[in-house]
């Protein structure tokens, strides 16, 4: 199917909606909607979480076995959620489809289609609604959007909570906040109820139950993977970078996306990680048990959310750390600002999060006592306590992609530019309505970058992917910098299809290249093993001298 | 659930928006009571009747007088001929305010009650004011 | 087809005063009616947002449009990121007064080989412009409610006719409210993704209201009405001393008529998005969920995969790879390692 995509055919997209109103069309052919959809949830990570209804199924198949009264489960179960969830009751109520929302979705502008308009994704849902729970659903039916929940009706539902990344873009738009994020989650986790969902989130999520981390790396993995890395470090700087795994006592407790551990390009990023805490002498630990920052239970239900959240406290205090620092992640930080606090009991054998380097006291973070890498870094760079050189980052042009839940679930927005700034001399921004708040999804957040879900998720991506063009058409930008590590995994092939020749790469990459580390051999490439072609920075890659400190102090005041 | 009190008193507003003009009309004494209008010279000679049947002067004196206004003044057509071969002159002051001398008990009655300020008066002088010469 | 259900309702709601007004069921129209349609709006009103009040909110889940409060040198923005009640306030403020979100939208076009997000701010002002003509409209109408006329009802009745344009002088918020219902009218059909999302519950109030507007200027610009009887009948109602005065015309029971059928409809409609506005979890929540812990009311223990679960099922990899180990390879805890 990857071979018959084209970026000029998928660019032709057809904005038309069908003749047939929304609620009259035919449902939806799995068979000849392939590469738009996800295959449904293995039987064994069914069963090891304890889900219900486990067996082997697949979406195109026209029995999806499901028990006899799962209409009835569905309707107890949403009426359940309409009495736990103020919003999910006002998201059902007040929308006036007054359409803002419409032209906001990345998978609506890459795919034409208009249940991609985040109001009509909503209305999928709404409609149930109204015929379930409304006096007029029940009298007028159809001509106030009201209609029964049908076996067609749940492959829509299927279909399409399952394009949606739970981005939330639309909801910055939304007159009233309706959140899609929102309702996505809860229609996920109600289609679970009976059984139905996609392997791409449940084995993760059975996975990181299990191993402590998504891809399933068992505890030696992660130590292998992280002994490697570390001697790559020592290979490129010469330097031995210090860090320990479960060690009892640590003042931090690390954690990361585990794709860090082994994807590419998340690998750099790690390799920055190990060397500025290196460098900065900070006393902190690797968990094997709690060796996964991200948390697709987001994408799977509010129970499994916090299933797997609960790690990351029961570990801190297994160590005894005094506090948690985060690395590089996107819905792993929206799980931990807007729900770890909420969903664990009260922290209370950490601190509040105090920088060993610098003594700032992280005030925002006093509840959860978990710091972002790129706050803490930010923090490290203002008070001038790491030595960098950005001219060792002039080969790389670099844009930077704001990830949705950072952004939008966080207001996580400077801190990084902060980082990138302090480490790269040719910054550019992408078009203003692309990025910050207003960031477009890398098209395969929420557990959809998978392989056979590869249309969608590229058409997701184009308008990522053209602001990504423009700037690499002008001014020349050759790398995609991102704190996400499924924008890390994903992002790569949206980036050849879209912006041939752009690389993706992590903020603490950028960090780990400009880093002068105390007692480094001269280094003549980056982290990706690539030589630095202008003979220029050479000279001034030289020793470390007072030069860098006056410009290192430059970019403090800038 | 926790923000209750916010909610309340956000409804509390609500509701005393939505009934203000109850709560008002009950505070204020004279609620309810319609214009009583006097015609103070009622039996002048040869005018028994008004220019047009009294319960169509309500509604349409306004578009009246501002097609005399203009009539006497862009056209110099001073005089109006009814249906019943009656003839008047196209003044306000003259005609109009012949019978209706007392400007306070019938023409601000009714403006008062309906807040309107019709800008006659910009221009015309008030007949009794005139009379008591205090004008 | 949808938009033709919505149009027949209306001219069925518009023919049964008109007619039935004149077969002297004045009382009907005129008073029974009008409380009735007020008791449900009230009451339906509050209802609808106590039920939503009593509902929990579990997380709390702003959308964050703007940097965070985080270190003291980062620049943060208050209104997009608040972080606490009087910042929210704020933000919560100038999305009801200014419609502060629909103020960013954008329009979406495919342009030279790539998407561009143009800025467009038709729907934002049409909106505004709709809002405020009508609470305009419905602040004059005081006017007909109460007596004596309150003084801001007189001096919005002097800005409003500023212009002093005809006779009855031609108020400019009936002509921004006609233009603001008919844009967002036109919008709704001639946007073709519009239409195919528009239900009959979406052309219904926008009739409903281009009905009433038009009553109501008919009877003030075209076809008069005794406005006297007018207030008499709105003031006895406001007064609980209602009166159905002769002669104020079937054209004026079919606005009382329609307005009453608006305000009961909206408890139960879309319209109640004047109440939920207010209740957005996204909006009127502060982003410190890190800082202050929120707590969720219905919260309940899960099944979670414990180190010691973690260790025995993994305790001779772990062994070869060097890790530390809370117990010892047959399982016995270790000694120093017990109060961990």
């Amino acid at each position: 199917m990857a071979e018959k995509l084209k970026p000029d055919a998928l660019f032709n997209v057809d904005y038309s909606p069908p003749k047939k109103g929304w609620m009259d069309t035919t449902a939806i052919d799995f068979n000849a909607t392939k590469g738009n959809w996800n295959f449904a949830a293995t039987p064994e990570s069914m069963e090891y979480l304890d889900m219900p209804n486990v067996r082997k199924w697949q979406p195109y198949e026209d029995d999806w076995k499901l028990p006899n009264d799962w209409q009835r489960i569905l309707f107890e179960g949403f009426k359940k959620r309409l009495k736990k969830f103020r919003s999910l009751k006002v998201f059902m109520d007040i929308c006036v489809r007054c359409g803002a929302c419409a032209d906001k979705c990345h998978f609506y502008i890459g795919s034409g289609d208009p249940k991609n308009m985040p109001v009509l994704r909503a209305e999928l849902m709404r409609s149930i609604y109204r015929n379930d729970y409304t006096l007029f659903g029940k009298v007028f039916g159809k001509m106030v959007g009201g209609r029964k929940m049908t076996m067609d009706v749940l492959k829509e539902w299927f279909y399409y909570f399952y394009q949606c990344t739970e981005c939330r873009r639309c909801s910055v738009f939304c007159p009233y906040g309706i959140d899609t994020a929102e309702i996505t989650m809860i229609a996920r986790e109600l289609m679970w109820e009976i059984g139905v969902g996609i392997d791409w989130i449940n084995t993760p999520a059975a996975n990181c139950f299990r191993t402590g981390n998504h891809l399933g790396i068992q505890p030696h993995g992660v130590v292998d993977s992280i002994e490697f890395a570390a001697d790559e470090v020592e290979e490129i700087t010469g330097i031995m970078p210090e860090y320990s795994f479960n060690r009892k006592g640590a003042e931090v407790l690390f954690i990361a996306p585990s794709a860090d551990y082994f994807a590419s390009p998340h690998y750099y990023t790690l390799l920055g990680y190990l060397m500025l805490f290196h460098e900065i002498g900070l006393d902190y630990t690797w968990s094997t048990y709690a060796s996964e920052g991200g948390n697709f239970g987001l994408f799977h239900s509010h129970e499994m959310m916090k299933r797997l959240n609960a790690k990351m406290y029961m570990e801190a205090e297994r160590l005894g750390v005094k506090w948690i620092l985060g690395g590089e992640c996107g819905h792993m930080w929206r799980v931990i600002h807007q729900y770890m606090a909420t969903l664990q009991k009260p922290a209370n054998f950490l601190e509040v999060p105090k920088s060993p380097i610098t003594g700032t006291v992280f005030e925002h973070a006093k509840s959860t006592k978990m710091v972002h890498v790129a706050e803490f870094t930010a923090d490290l760079i203002q008070h001038n306590k790491i030595k960098l050189d950005p001219a060792r980052n002039d080969h790389w042009v670099p844009t930077y992609h704001d990830s949705c839940n950072p952004a939008r679930g966080m207001g996580l927005l400077e801190e990084p530019r902060q980082v990138i700034h302090a480490c790269c001399n040719n910054f550019h921004e992408m078009p203003e309505n692309t990025i910050r708040e207003q960031t477009f999804c890398c098209g395969s957040g929420a557990g959809l970058g998978t392989e056979e879900n590869l249309e969608m998720r590229m058409r997701g991506g184009l308008p990522r992917g053209s602001a990504v063009k423009y700037v690499k058409d002008k001014f020349g930008a050759n790398i995609l910098l991102c704190m996400c590590a499924i924008d890390k995994a994903t992002l790569p092939a949206v980036m050849d299809f879209w912006a041939p020749g752009t690389e993706v790469g992590g903020v603490h990459e950028m960090v780990g290249n400009a880093l002068i580390m105390t007692g480094e051999k001269h280094r003549d490439t980056d982290l990706r093993g690539e030589e630095y072609p202008i003979v220029d920075s050479q000279a001034h890659l030289a020793p470390p001298q007072e030069e860098e400190a006056v410009a290192q102090e430059d970019q403090a005041d800038a | 659930m926790r923000d209750m009190p916010k909610i309340l008193l956000g409804l509390l507003i609500f509701v005393l928006l939505a009934l203000f003009p109850v709560i008002y009309n009950a505070v204020t004494a004279d609620a309810g009571t319609p214009p009583d209008l006097v015609i103070e010279t009622q039996n002048v000679p040869g005018k028994s009747d008004c220019v047009i049947p009294g319960e169509e002067m309500r509604t349409k004196h306004m578009d009246m007088l501002m097609e005399w206004r203009n009539d006497v003044v862009r056209l110099d057509d001073r005089y109006y001929h009814d249906d019943h071969g009656r003839t008047f002159e196209k003044s306000l002051t003259n005609t109009c305010l012949d019978c209706h001398s007392n400007k306070d008990t019938f023409c601000d009655r009714c403006h008062t009650y309906m807040e309107v300020d019709p800008y006659c008066w910009d221009c015309h002088v008030i007949p009794q004011e005139l009379e008591g010469g205090t004008r | 087809m949808r938009l033709g259900f919505a149009l027949i309702a209306v001219l069925v709601l518009i023919a049964i005063p008109y007619f039935g007004a004149g077969m002297g069921l004045g009382m009907l129209f005129g008073v029974i009616i009008p409380y009735l349609a007020l008791a449900i709006f009230i009451l339906g009103f509050v209802v609808k947002v106590m039920g939503w009040a009593s509902l929990p909110v579990p997380f709390r889940i702003t959308t964050t449009t703007g940097q965070a409060k985080s270190l003291p040198w980062v620049k943060r923005d208050p209104l997009e990121s608040p972080y606490n009640g009087w910042e929210t306030f704020w933000r919560m403020f100038t999305e009801i007064v200014f419609f502060r979100s629909l103020f960013r939208n954008t329009k979406a076009e495919l342009k030279e080989g790539r998407v561009v997000q143009g800025s467009t701010k038709f729907l934002w002002a049409a909106g505004l412009v709709f809002h405020y003509s009508f609470l305009v409209i419905i602040l004059r109408h005081v006017n007909y409610f109460v007596t004596p006329t309150p003084e801001f009802v007189t001096w919005l009745q002097f800005v409003d006719g500023f212009f002093q344009i005809g006779l009855p002088i031609l108020y400019l918020t009936d002509i921004f409210f006609v233009l603001g219902v008919g844009y967002l009218f036109l919008r709704r059909v001639g946007i073709s993704q519009m239409r195919y999302l528009s239900l009959a519950s979406d052309y219904f109030p926008l009739f409903l209201l281009l009905a009433i507007g038009l009553t109501g200027m008919g009877m003030r610009y075209l076809w008069k009405v005794d406005i006297v009887g007018v207030k008499e009948l709105a003031v006895g109602l406001f007064s609980f001393n209602p009166v159905v005065p002769a002669g104020v015309g079937p054209l004026f029971f079919t606005h009382l008529f329609l307005v009453s059928f608006l305000i009961a409809y909206f408890p139960f409609s879309k319209l109640m998005h004047m109440g939920g506005a207010f209740l957005t979890p996204t909006r009127n929540m502060p982003n410190n969920t890190r800082a202050e812990r929120h707590v969720n009311p219905w919260d309940y223990d899960v099944k979670v995969h414990t180190y010691e679960e973690y260790e025995d099922e993994f305790r001779p990899v772990m062994k070869a790879a060097g890790l530390p180990l809370d117990r010892d390879p047959d399982g016995a805890a270790k000694p120093e390692d017990a109060n961990g």
